[in-house]
């Protein structure tokens, strides 16, 4: 919304301040201010000048000679670009010598063979509006060589209100200028337009009244509260005067012709829309509101033909259409230069009803911005009033008496009541009913009686009750007055004090402790913390995939269900910036559906909270000392084995070899999906009872080479991925381990089993077998081939023996390490190489 | 077989220049080790060249003699002043480049975000707030009702919303938490909510369809709108400094009311005017307000008993701030070169 400050200061005789000063003191009392944008600055070298003469260039086509009277003693020849100038009309003129508000100084110059001392400007060229096209003609009485820019009120300023739904009344120059008033700037005063008119018979009734000619009905009056319309006969329509075509210019409206304009200036003033129809167009002497039926058609004043349902509200006359309620007229009864008699219509169309017309026609007009967020229905009969007042005086014309008026009668204002106890519970501030009305009076707020009943209780807890202004649709609750209240008080008055508190009692949740902990040890294990968006494409997600309604893209048309393709997205986006090295981690939430049934009153969308990371390129920096090699399964599986010791809670890896992709088909959110995942994988599974494999809480290894495009020079990489809800919240708290007393004897057992055995085997095997004194067991090489039988590996392992209570004897340690060959040679038929 | 002398004292000089050669180059304290066993040691070279003096000529034997024990003396020295060499370390500073770069680890790091996120929550912690969280996907009854904002009503406009089902979106704002909190505890309630939050705003250097929001909300008896800027300059005079000041601007959200917009005065030119705070001084951080008793009442909460405040803001918005990002993207991107510059 643009407030011109000339405008204001106009409505608030005795409002003081710079452009930037008002916003600011409307910014911290009302509503926040966007920007301050200077209207006409720079204009002091500008003249107004008045075309003697205009011909043809005789060496030019599109160049006018003219000879203009700029006041000086002899008039002056200006070539001008424009097609438009008039004799005896008034233009913009800057003289040689003088600039531009851009900086272009202009001088003397000769234009094909012709002298131009000067030129006549345009709207852009004085940087008042964006019309290049022709030069400014200015409308009213001028007298040759007067500045330009005092008599058009410039420099001005607007001010682009940032507005917020609630304060519709602020979108117009009243409604701004009561919060100045209001400030303490004086008292509002509307101009005066010089216009005889005489005294209103109303014609009306609730849903039809007429006179003259004309009726006007409401059909569905829960479309349209009250409708006023008013005859003008025999207006000229032409150019508005000047003042008002600058007053539309300050705010960035464009003048159209005096009757318009004139609708546009009380918009801006008064914030009531109101159109004017030609009558000569209105058939049948009848203007019905009703709903459109269903496949009319009226081609608005955009010049768009279009095609309405009966969700739309019309104005139409007795044939068809005229009209969008409350969105904008219809070109075939728009006012032109034709028109002589013109309908004033003056509404309170509703704000549902305005919304859905205005949305299926695709329209948003200043009008049914206002209609929608509720216009001041009290309001009605004095803007009218001062429509009809406004085109008579440009116009000209006669106001018909008789002014029609169908609906309901204005509604009475409301009453809410404010506590001056709740004052103070809820702003901290003891004031008093006194002090609450004065506060809130400038707004308009006024008194009302106390009513019988109200009597009882103390002061503090009696509502005081108060009448709302008509334009104050916003105010209906206390809340309301509490806010009216607080800002009128000023925010930055209230006192500095500090007050007592309870923490709160609501548990930190659980996810928000996961999360940390597992962001603090991945960053601690070389990855980056990455952030992507929640959305992907089809291709990157799984069957349960969840589609938005109306996505932006289908790149971006699905919920993801897994994180690691979002990973390798941004993987894709650090090769094409020639970064090989690339670690990252990322917790965000994937999105699966439930499955048809499956949801007993939950949502039949699932969300799970995941982690995922991906690792590939060099193991660790170049460093000058030696070659690095990349990052290989065991780096990933480095990985997985932290978060399982660190975050899990005793989850163990198992080789995912048997099922390359496991799947749990009773769940929304599976890891089912994990199409990038290669046969050199992992599961992550929770502990299981009894040496059953427990749930499975995440996959990890190499990505599968077709699931991204990797460029020739980068490495192969790892993924993982794993729920959020696995991790334990905090570490749990194990007791504590006496540090060893005594010295630990050390024993290296290389066993050779069938290269089939697992590791993990024959390490249950040695651990199932050993004394309870092994206190550490460590597989430090693993070689085959050259001295080994075909088909077998050797295992070495380091073996650390300690008692808590004494010093171990070789002879102990030797029956121990006895006990797990004997073991490993019934098991495995294992061979113990000579250390 | 006598011995000639000359020969042997030759050969004591080049076991000698041989010692001192080994002794230089040796590296560590280990290696010194084996050369003094070679070379000094019990049947070292040494040891056993001077085995063989008694059967060098009578006559040559005392100027051999002292030519064996000037070598011994010449290694023992040579020794004894590379082993304190290494203990100093001189030794290493005298044979290394130390420009030369060290072996390093990969770093990793959070994300600017959360680094933010973080901290906010560690400054209200210090003010008895907890951390909540809620789903990402929330009824329109959470996100819109709840919080006091019709349906059909130009409020909703302010949130262009992703909807995936009749009465099933992304939450376009932390605030249903609020409600979900609410609805499943009693006061005093004091939370904190970072998440994420939908909006189908398309991409470009300012928006994002998704980004980070914090919420906090504070319920109990006797809060008053005193205790709420108390609270938010506590916060702020925290997070961007003492110095900084705050103003509170009368705003318009549904579910706060008196609602506030909380400026602060700009970080990056300390209020002078700048392009960030657009030559005014001031940088808006957040949405605020005294919880609507409409809200209390959506949730079962008795706006006679309790009053609150609630606040809103965008981490993402205030780490671009802060570290003067100029486009929301490349919070997203993953790029590991933006990434590596918060660590």
């Amino acid at each position: 919304m643009e407030i011109g400050v000339g405008w204001l200061k106009d409505l608030v005789p005795g409002l003081e301040g710079t452009p930037r000063e008002l916003a600011d003191r409307l910014s911290l009392r009302a509503i926040p201010v966007d920007r301050v944008v200077p209207v006409g600055e720079g204009l002091g070298g500008i003249l107004v000048a008045r075309v003697l003469e205009a011909g043809p260039h005789p060496d030019a086509d599109r160049l006018t000679l003219c000879r203009v009277d700029a006041g000086g003693a002899e008039p002056v020849d200006v070539v001008c670009g424009a097609p438009n100038v008039e004799t005896r009309a008034f233009y913009p003129y800057i003289p040689p010598g003088a600039t531009l508000p851009g900086g272009m100084r202009i001088e003397s110059r000769r234009i094909r063979g012709r002298m131009s001392h000067g030129m006549l400007c345009s709207e852009k060229e004085l940087g008042l509006g964006r019309d290049a096209a022709g030069i400014l003609r200015l409308d009213g009485e001028f007298r040759p060589g007067e500045p330009f820019a005092a008599r058009l009120g410039l420099p001005d300023a607007r001010l682009e209100l940032d507005l917020t739904p609630n304060r519709i009344d602020l979108a117009c120059h009243v409604g701004v200028a009561r919060e100045f008033v209001r400030d303490g700037s004086g008292a509002l005063s509307l101009p005066t337009f010089e216009a005889e008119v005489p005294a209103p018979r109303w014609a009306e009734d609730r849903r039809s009244a007429g006179g003259d000619g004309l009726t006007i009905s409401i059909d569905d009056p829960e479309r349209c509260s009250r409708y006023l319309g008013a005859l003008i006969r025999g207006v000229r329509v032409g150019p508005s005067p000047a003042w008002l075509q600058a007053r539309l210019r300050s705010v960035g409206a464009r003048p159209i012709n005096n009757v318009v304009d004139a609708t546009n200036y009380v918009l801006l003033e008064l914030n009531q829309p109101l159109h004017a129809f030609d009558l000569a167009k209105i058939g049948g002497g009848s203007v019905r509101v009703r709903a459109a039926r269903d496949g009319e058609v009226l081609r608005t004043l955009d010049g768009v033909e279009r095609r309405l349902g009966p969700q739309a509200t019309v104005i139409a006359d007795a044939d068809s259409p005229i009209a969008l309620a409350g969105v904008m007229g219809g070109e075939e009864s728009e006012v032109g230069a034709e028109t002589t008699d013109v309908l004033l219509e003056c509404a309170a169309f509703d704000p549902r009803h305005t919304r859905h017309t205005a949305r299926g026609t695709g329209l948003a007009t200043d009008a049914s911005y206002r209609f929608e967020r509720g216009i001041d229905e009290r309001g009605l009969e004095v803007a009218l009033d001062r429509c009809i007042r406004l085109i008579v005086a440009t116009a000209g014309g006669e106001s018909d008496p008789t002014r029609i008026r169908v609906g309901r009668p204005a509604p009475r204002r409301r009453v809410v009541g404010v506590r001056p106890g709740r004052v103070r519970q809820v702003l901290g501030l003891r004031l008093s009913a006194d002090q609450v009305t004065s506060l809130l009076a400038p707004l308009g707020f006024e008194p009302a009686p106390r009513e019988a009943g109200d009597a009882e209780g103390g002061e503090a807890s009696r509502p005081l009750p108060l009448l709302v202004p008509g334009w104050r649709g916003d105010v209906s609750t206390e809340a309301d007055l509490l806010e009216e209240i607080a800002r009128t008080y000023g925010y930055e008055a209230f006192p500095d004090e500090s007050r007592r508190f309870r923490p709160g009692t609501v548990p930190t949740s659980r996810d928000a402790g996961r999360a940390a902990r597992t962001r603090t040890m991945l960053a601690a294990l070389g990855l980056f913390e990455a952030r992507s968006v929640a959305f992907a494409s089809e291709e990157r997600t799984g069957p349960g995939r969840v589609a938005l309604l109306r996505p932006l893209s289908a790149a971006e048309g699905f919920l993801r269900t897994d994180l690691v393709p979002g990973l390798l997205d941004r993987l894709a986006h650090n090769w094409s910036r020639g970064r090989r090295d690339v670690r990252l981690f990322e917790i965000g939430t994937v999105f699966g559906r439930r499955a048809e049934g499956a949801s007993d009153g939950e949502p039949p969308v699932a969300e799970e909270r995941r982690i995922a990371f991906l690792l590939t390129g060099a193991a660790r920096p170049a460093h000058w000392s030696g070659p690095v090699p990349d990052v290989d399964l065991w780096d990933c599986r480095g990985v997985a084995e932290e978060i399982c010791e660190r975050l899990l809670d005793g989850a163990v890896l198992r080789p995912a070899e048997e099922e390359p992709t496991p799947r749990e088909s009773d769940d929304a959110l599976s890891f089912g999906t994990a199409s990038w995942l290669s046969a050199a994988a992992f599961r992550l599974e929770a502990a299981g009872s009894n040496g059953d494999s427990g749930a499975l809480i995440g996959v990890a290894g190499l990505v599968r080479a077709d699931a991204l495009d990797i460029p020739p020079w980068a490495g192969p990489v790892f993924a993982g991925e794993l729920r959020l809800a696995a991790v334990a919240a905090r570490r749990p708290a194990a007791p504590f381990r006496p540090l060893p007393q005594f010295p630990p004897v050390t024993r290296d057992l290389a066993v050779v089993v069938s290269a089939e055995v697992p590791s993990d085997g024959v390490r249950a095997a040695i651990r199932d077998a050993a004394p309870g004194e092994l206190r550490s067991l460590s597989l430090f090489d693993v070689f085959e081939g050259e001295s080994l039988a075909e088909g077998t590996r050797s295992l070495a392992w380091r073996l650390e023996f300690r008692a808590p209570d004494r010093t171990l004897t070789d002879d102990e340690v030797d029956a121990g390490v006895e006990r797990i060959v004997r073991r490993l040679k019934e098991e495995f038929d294992a061979r113990i190489r000579a250390s | 077989m006598a011995i000639d002398g000359a020969a042997l004292r030759g050969r004591l000089e080049t076991i000698g220049s041989d010692g001192r050669q080994a002794i230089a180059s040796a590296t560590g304290a280990a290696a010194l080790e084996d050369v003094r066993i070679r070379f000094l040691g019990r049947g070292g070279l040494l040891g056993e060249a001077l085995g063989s003096l008694r059967d060098v000529e009578p006559s040559e034997r005392p100027e051999t003699g002292r030519v064996a024990n000037r070598v011994k003396r010449e290694l023992e020295a040579a020794l004894e002043d590379r082993l304190a060499a290494l203990r100093t370390g001189e030794d290493t500073a005298e044979r290394a480049d130390l420009t030369l770069p060290g072996r390093r680890q990969w770093a990793g790091g959070l994300h600017p975000v959360t680094q933010v996120i973080d901290e906010i929550c560690a400054i209200f912690r210090e003010i008895g707030f907890t951390v909540a969280t809620g789903p990402e996907v929330e009824t329109d009854w959470h996100n819109f009702t709840a919080l006091n904002i019709p349906l059909d009503h130009p409020a909703a406009d302010m949130h262009d919303t992703f909807y995936l089902d009749e009465g099933l979106l992304l939450r376009t704002h932390t605030s249903p938490v609020q409600a979900r909190v609410m609805l499943e505890h009693s006061p005093p309630i004091r939370i904190l909510a970072p998440g994420l939050v939908f909006r189908r705003d398309p991409w470009d250097a300012s928006h994002a369809p998704a980004f980070e929001q914090i919420e906090g909300l504070a319920v109990d008896e006797g809060i008053d709108f005193i205790e709420f800027r108390a609270a938010i300059d506590f916060f702020v005079h925290r997070f961007f400094g003492p110095a900084t000041r705050t103003r509170f601007r009368p705003s318009y959200f549904p579910f706060t009311e008196p609602s506030a917009e909380v400026d602060v005065t700009c970080f990056l030119c300390d209020g002078f005017g700048c392009p960030t705070c657009k030559q005014t001084g001031w940088v808006e951080i957040m949405g605020s307000g005294m919880v609507n008793p409409a809200v209390f009442e959506a949730v079962g909460v008795d706006p006679e008993r309790y009053t609150g405040y609630a606040f809103g803001m965008g981490p993402a918005r205030i780490a671009m701030l802060r570290w003067r990002i100029p486009d929301i993207r490349l919070l997203y991107e993953g790029d590991v070169g933006f990434l590596a510059q918060f660590a």
